[in-house]
């Protein structure tokens, strides 16, 4: 009797402790968040305002805004999506949909977009300065920036699109062949649709991960901070702006915070603007079930 | 018909090949013998799997066959094989001829979205598209060009009055066809099949996954639709069978074998005199 008596004791206190950790660990997940997120705040908030949003930076970034930083990572994420989503795309649908699972040849494709997923970004930088900057002669440029995010964003844009297609139900394509619908216009006309939300959330994590990309910005866009004037140009963009102004300014601090503040608000709204995506494609989804 | 020449609303409207159900059109059934579709020694093998066995057999024009038989028998492989949805399974292996309207329909030049544009498919599970009601109906037209908004809407009505939806989903076009129920979206699925204007239909227990009330109401369309169109439709329901169908083909697969047909006949003799002994067995619930 008391020897299960103590058992149970034990089981008990056991519980809790696992209760507790678990607890732990999410509130430091949690507090490492609203540290960076307060500090943030702190350093930056009250060098913000209108002004600096749309002012071009001036005595190195200490004085002035961000207005021309911003243009420039606009610039660059124009570029690389232009040349990323068509290229992605594409071989998504050639994946999911023309190649079967198990071929060898998608095998291959797929294997070759994770080694891509998994090379560091800085490699990334130094390929887009050797090819895109020296060898096309396209120099430090948004264009050539731009272009070495395409190579970066390609497997996420194309394993997003891919489960997004695959995820569709082969009942849906087993009708539309019933009704003598091609392939080409089931993917275009049904499929593509259907998908679309994940195809816009895939997007979103893109344009994230790109608006907050600097190592392979570094040697390829260059950081110059005037305001762009053609694609040829170099321009700084916002990651690169709050590094160089933390690294090399002295006294660049604060427009550093506040730079920050930007880039991570503008991640936030993209990260939300992309859960809700997925959450109402999941919706959709258990409907059908 | 000619796979180029659009579907127009007139000719769907018109008095020859037209129709409107509905409960006062509906008109006594023509069911004629004559046949639209003949197979003859229809053989089908999965990679090394025989499913089907020299199958031969008629469907008359304008009648309902209903094929019976326990599951496995390669009931809805006979019914791929008509309008080549078989094409998409890898490693699917056919022998024989079918002919439809006297063309034979898997020669190299027989043009397959001809082919299903003439032979309709509505599954065993209703399976609208995650789209408006609407779009559900323009998608197939649009395949086969007709894009003028009047005429896609002019279609869209008649057939959904002739599924009797229309009333139903007139003040909801533009929702999602998720929303409707099941046995809605089983008639949508029959009325997204008839914007085509098909000669045949097929449908692989279009009722099975449905409650019993919707699955009344499914059956009623597809009796009325008798005459107008051949239809061709897989049931485990017996009982539904022998209410609806004109013939009837019995299927049976013997162990490690493939399927055969074992007994094809008026619907009224396969249920009350069947030849065969396997198929009396089977009617009167012994075997199967």
């Amino acid at each position: 009797m008391l020897k299960t008596n103590a058992r149970r004791w034990r089981h008990f206190y056991l519980d809790r402790l696992v209760q507790i950790f678990v607890y732990l660990a999410v509130l430091t997940v949690c507090a490492v968040f609203l540290w960076i997120l307060v500090d943030l705040l702190r350093g930056g908030f009250a060098h913000l305002s209108w002004n600096f949003l749309i002012e071009s930076p001036r005595d190195a970034g200490r004085a002035g805004g961000i207005g021309s930083i911003l243009v420039s990572t606009m610039l660059i994420l124009l570029v690389a999506l232009g040349a990323a989503l068509p290229l992605a795309w594409t071989t998504a649908a050639l994946l999911a949909e023309y190649v079967p699972a198990t071929s060898k040849f998608g095998m291959l494709v797929r294997y070759s977009l994770q080694v891509l997923a998994g090379v560091p970004s800085i490699v990334f930088g130094l390929f887009g300065n050797a090819f895109f900057s020296i060898y096309l002669g396209l120099g430090f440029s948004i264009l050539s920036g731009g272009l070495t995010l395409a190579c970066m964003l390609l497997p996420i844009l194309v394993s997003t699109a891919e489960a997004g297609l695959r995820a569709v139900p082969d009942s849906y394509r087993l009708s539309a062949a019933a009704l003598g619908m091609t392939r080409a216009a089931t993917l275009i006309r049904l499929l593509l649709p259907i998908a679309a939300p994940a195809l816009a959330a895939g997007l979103l994590l893109g344009i994230g991960r790109a608006v907050a990309e600097t190592a392979a910005l570094l040697f390829t866009s260059g950081y110059v901070d005037r305001m762009p004037g053609s694609l040829l140009d170099s321009g700084r963009a916002l990651a690169l702006h709050i590094f160089d102004l933390s690294m090399n300014v002295p006294g660049g601090d604060v427009p550093a915070y506040a730079s920050a503040l930007v880039l991570v608000a503008m991640l936030l709204c993209i990260n939300i603007f992309a859960m809700q995506l997925v959450q109402s494609w999941q919706r959709r989804n258990t409907i059908l079930e | 018909m000619n796979p180029n020449k659009p579907v127009t609303a007139q000719a769907i409207s018109s008095k020859e090949g037209g129709f409107t159900l509905g409960p006062l059109q509906m008109g006594p059934a023509c069911c004629d013998p004559e046949p639209v579709i003949e197979v003859e020694n229809l053989s089908l093998r999965y990679g090394d799997k025989t499913a089907l066995d020299k199958v031969t057999l008629d469907i008359y024009r304008g009648c309902i066959t209903a094929l019976i038989g326990p599951s496995g028998c390669g009931k809805t492989s006979f019914l791929s094989a008509i309008n080549r949805l078989t094409d998409l399974i890898p490693n699917c292996v056919i022998g024989g001829h079918i002919r439809v309207d006297g063309q034979d329909i898997h020669t190299t030049e027989s043009n397959v979205q001809a082919l299903r544009q003439k032979v309709g498919m509505v599954f065993q599970k209703p399976t609208p598209f995650p789209l408006s009601i609407r779009r559900n109906l323009s998608l197939p037209l649009c395949e086969y060009g007709v894009t003028r908004r009047s005429e896609i809407d002019a279609i869209s009505e008649q057939v959904l009055r002739d599924v009797g939806l229309w009333d139903e989903v007139c003040d909801r076009l533009d929702t999602t066809a998720l929303a409707l129920s099941g046995g809605q979206q089983q008639r949508l699925c029959i009325a997204r099949a008839l914007t085509l204007r098909p000669k045949i239909l097929l449908m692989d227990e279009p009722c099975s996954a449905l409650d019993p009330m919707a699955s009344g109401v499914v059956e009623d369309l597809i009796s009325r639709l008798q005459g107008h169109y051949t239809i061709v439709i897989v049931t485990h329901n017996l009982a539904q069978a022998r209410r609806i169908a004109n013939y009837a083909a019995f299927f049976w697969v013997k162990e490690r074998a493939a399927g055969q047909l074992i007994e094809f006949g008026r619907c009224q003799h396969i249920f009350e005199s069947p030849t065969d002994p396997l198929t009396a067995a089977y009617i009167n619930g012994t075997r199967g």
